[in-house]
């Protein structure tokens, strides 16, 4: 079937849908494609808080200061002002949408400490504060009458005469597919987390976006700056919220020590991520873990502190290890949470390819660089969905409708028939995708060096090879999820490509991408944005682009 | 997932029961794909057993990713989070609501099995995975955002205490899972009932001083459908994997609006009738209840409550014809006094 709209987003996070609101308040028809239900997003999973510059003795230029110092310098400083600057009415905003945020004594917004901050400036909901914004913003969204299509898998992004001009979607309840013409595509996709095993990550964050994206042409920037997490919970990875550090917990090592204060005397456990995930990898390699974890302790804090404000992660760790918090430390490691990079586009969301812009964590505006601060990537989503819903909205102005896209239709759904009549071999997504996501771990994880990133791409494109006799071992229409499963390892086996080649081609070590072999940071040959495009069977080409500095020159990043 | 690393594994026994509307996969033999085809006699729905490997400490959805990724490819089951934060998972798990990822094997292993089912009080789209689209319905039903109070100046929030937002946090870890709904005894019966999550949110955005249709929702959420259809049978407080207690926030809902005045309705001539009845007598007449909430001159309302009155007859529970008041009913009426406000 074939329907028309203004706008199709893709992706009903915090991102996909404040893009989805700022259009549809701009008079736009717009349709929003999630491959799941909008509250099943994996914003929802954002514990922690937001962060904006609004009490009183803090500025826009200390917080825009602490994000560019916590990037590494990579950070494009255009981006991270327009993000700083307009912090606090988007804030404001979600609060008069309905947000239940913490207050203070006087009633007015309460804030915690978090990490790489200078001030304490993270605006919070208990440790749920991503659950409370998306509900809130998807009642929003049901209020604004935006048309949702839910649980509708996209396949490919529809391009005409150099412009992307909507997506084909498969409609996973009937097994239909679907043209969704548009007359611009908003990518709002989210995070590629289940590239690693462990992941902080929901299942569904498989890179749908980057390679949707990819494939059509848009490039995808700073893809090596790939975060962990400090403390994701022993055994499942589950996130463990900074802001328990943030209100004072601990981090110990076998011996009982508190770590930090060798690595970052100044702000302890509360130095920016790559930091304290490089100290813990550092001490369990010395041998000062317990089963490959360090320890995060929260019994000094007391019962009031942890159950209230921190109750989430309480109850995760005794339901999945059976330790509660008030008595027990809880082993932890650094675990694959965040993609710094993502699809290149400008502070109005817009990529290179016309037609298609991109916002949230699929998305690289550049204003987290190779390091991003806890509590800035719930910022980035609303400020640069909103911008690319008001910006898109302007842009279809300018573009007449579409009459094409029968023959996409057709090969899209030839292409799902071939895949679905491939005869079994004895390769599956599963075997697949596990062997893809452990090998990244290994090679492409806290620490890097050469020999191991050579062979990461070896394997990754022996993983290529084996992918294209994947056989799907369930032939029905009817919510055939081992389908849908195979297509997102397509865009995994892409996305790896471009991080390993990537983290090969940067020489030195700078936030995330710590090199074994090149130990320090060099401003004078890499202060500079890596990008991959998508080239066909070829390998994929690389260019460049010089970082944007505007008043924070680079200097040596101490905690 | 992880399936465990060092630690000791255990046998697990799964029946996960079986429905797909496109019966058997005819072209599964000629593709030579070794995946059984389970709906080869093609029932409706069917059990399959699966057994699994898992550490001891494993959950149900452990082992349906394990079935689904490693045994039977073609087993449809909607998980994301894995810990109970994305409400995607939730099922029947040996005949009751729950999340997969939240429910440890080895706590509900009976008969050395456990068994996992779409609910049936909602319609099946495959497998575990079931339509949420009455959930969703009654969602929309009860205005689920702020109707504003007009906005405080520009980069300001509205003031508020913390205690006032407090009181809504209980709702708002809600994560819309549906566990609530599906074991409901009252929306088994009545699907008219909006449910104990819509309801719950109601109350959030009711009780929220920062919303300005307070008494518009009161009298919305007052009519047939709303508060006053709720049974009290605690099923939405005791399935609710995140501790939000519906149940406590429809009678919290249900007090707003008798103080609101929203009293004409069967709900509180119910309980007015309920009260006065107890007050009058130390115990319940069911004779008089009934007519009294529904409304002495309403024929036809007391009518449509006869089919129900022979099912009590047949069952026996018919009530006594003659009611007779307790001894030391005095000492009730002096409750009721000490209480005071409208059962006075």
């Amino acid at each position: 079937m074939i329907t028309d709209h203004d706008i199709v987003v893709l992706g009903a996070g915090l991102a996909g849908m404040r893009a989805a609101l700022e259009a549809a308040r701009n008079g736009t028809s717009v349709a929003v494609v999630t491959k799941v239900h909008p509250l099943r997003s994996h914003s929802n999973a954002a514990q922690g808080g937001i962060n904006a510059a609004i009490g009183e003795g803090d500025t826009w230029e200390s917080h825009a200061f602490d994000t560019i110092k916590g990037s590494d310098y990579l950070a494009d400083q255009d981006a991270v002002e327009i993000m700083c600057r307009e912090a606090p009415a988007d804030v404001m905003e979600f609060e008069h949408m309905g947000v239940i945020f913490y207050r203070n004594a006087e009633g007015k917004l309460g804030t915690r400490a978090f990490g790489g901050a200078s001030q304490a400036r993270t605006y919070f909901v208990g440790d749920i504060t991503g659950q409370a914004l998306l509900v809130t913003l998807y009642d929003q969204i049901l209020k604004a009458g935006v048309k949702v299509y839910e649980e509708w898998f996209a396949t490919s992004l529809y391009m005409e005469d150099g412009r992307c001009r909507g997506v084909v979607a498969l409609e996973m309840i009937t097994g239909e597919l679907h043209l969704l013409r548009a007359k611009a595509v908003i990518n709002g996709a989210g995070g590629v987390g289940r590239l690693y095993e462990p992941s902080t990550n929901a299942l569904i964050c498989t890179g749908d976006g980057y390679g949707l994206a990819y494939r059509a042409g848009a490039p995808l920037m700073d893809m090596e700056m790939v975060q962990y997490h400090p403390t994701t919970l022993a055994g499942s990875g589950f996130l463990m919220t900074e802001a328990a550090r943030g209100e004072g917990a601990y981090l110990l090592n076998s011996e009982g020590d508190r770590f930090m204060k060798t690595y970052a005397p100044k702000m302890v456990e509360l130095a920016s991520r790559d930091v304290v995930s490089r100290s813990e990898a550092t001490e369990i390699a010395a041998g000062r873990g317990i089963d490959g974890n360090v320890l995060l302790d929260l019994r000094h804090l007391g019962p009031e502190i942890v159950l209230k404000k921190l109750p989430q992660v309480h109850e995760m760790a005794l339901d999945y290890l059976g330790l509660d918090m008030l008595k027990d430390p809880i082993p932890v490691r650094p675990g694959m949470h965040y993609m710094m990079g993502g699809v290149k586009t400008d502070a109005n969301g817009a990529t290179q390819v016309p037609g298609l812009y991109a916002a949230g964590e699929v998305a690289c505006v550049s204003v987290h660089g190779g390091n991003r601060l806890g509590a800035n990537s719930l910022l980035d989503t609303i400020v640069f969905g909103r911008h690319s819903g008001k910006h898109a909205s302007e842009y279809v102005k300018t573009v007449p409708d579409s009459k094409g896209g029968e023959r996409l239709l057709k090969s899209e759904q030839a292409r799902i028939s071939d895949l679905l009549a491939r005869p079994y071999t004895g390769e599956t997504h599963a075997r697949l995708r596990l062997e893809l996501a452990t090998m990244m771990d290994k090679y492409v994880g806290v620490y890097r060096d050469e020999a191991g990133l050579e062979e990461a791409l070896k394997k990754q494109q022996d993983l290529k090879k084996r992918y294209a006799s994947v056989a799907v071992g369930d032939k029905g229409r009817v919510y055939n999820q081992a389908l849908t499963f195979a297509l997102e390892l397509g865009y995994m086996i892409d996305v790896a490509e471009t991080i390993i080649r990537s983290a090969i081609l940067r020489k030195e070590s700078r936030g995330a991408q710590a090199r074994t072999d090149y130990p320090q940071r060099n401003d004078a040959e890499w202060l500079k944005h890596i990008l991959v495009h998508f080239r066909g069977d070829k390998a994929p080409e690389i260019t460049y682009l010089p970082v944007t500095i505007t008043k924070w020159k680079p200097e040596a990043r101490t905690y | 997932m992880e399936a465990g690393g060092s630690h000791v594994l255990m046998k697990f026994t799964i029946e996960v029961g079986r429905y797909n509307p496109e019966g058997t996969y005819a072209d599964d033999a000629k593709q030579g794909a070794p995946y059984p085809a389970p709906w080869a006699s093609s029932p409706p729905r069917r059990y399959q057993s699966y057994e699994v490997d898992l550490p001891e400490h494993a959950v149900v959805l452990d082992a349906l990713i394990e079935i689904r990724e490693y045994q039977d490819e073609s087993v449809a089951v909607r998980c994301a989070c894995r810990s109970a934060i994305c409400g995607s998972c939730a099922m029947w798990v040996n005949g009751h609501a729950h999340l997969a990822c939240k429910s440890k094997l080895q706590e509900f292993t009976k008969d050395g099995k456990t068994r996992v089912e779409s609910p049936p009080s909602m319609p099946v789209i495959r497998d575990l995975v079931w339509d949420m689209k009455p959930f969703w319905d009654n969602h929309r039903r009860v205005t689920p955002w702020l109707e504003n109070k007009p906005l405080p100046p520009p980069m300001q929030e509205y003031r508020v205490t913390n205690e006032a937002m407090e009181e809504l946090i209980q709702e708002v870890t809600c994560i819309s899972c549906g566990c609530c709904l599906m074991d409901c005894e009252s929306f088994a019966v009545n699907k008219d009932f909006m449910g104990p999550h819509a309801l719950a949110k109601a109350y959030r955005y009711a009780a929220d001083p920062r919303d300005d249709e307070t008494q518009k929702r009161l009298g919305e959420y007052s009519q047939q459908g709303g508060v006053w259809d709720c049974t009290h049978c605690f099923e939405c407080v005791q399935q609710c994997p995140k501790g939000v207690e519906p149940l406590e926030q429809i009678l919290k809902l249900r007090r707003m609006a008798v103080n609101a005045g929203y009293t004409h309705n069967a709900g509180t001539r119910h309980a007015d009738a309920f009260a006065e009845s107890v007050k009058h007598s130390g115990r319940l007449n069911e004779l008089t209840l009934l007519p009294k909430s529904v409304g002495f001159f309403n024929v036809l309302g007391q009518l449509a409550t006869l089919p129900s009155a022979f099912n009590m007859i047949r069952a026996g529970k018919l009530p006594p014809i003659i009611h007779k008041t307790i001894p030391g009913v005095k000492r009730i009426k002096a409750i009721f006094d000490r209480v005071g406000g409208r059962f006075k």
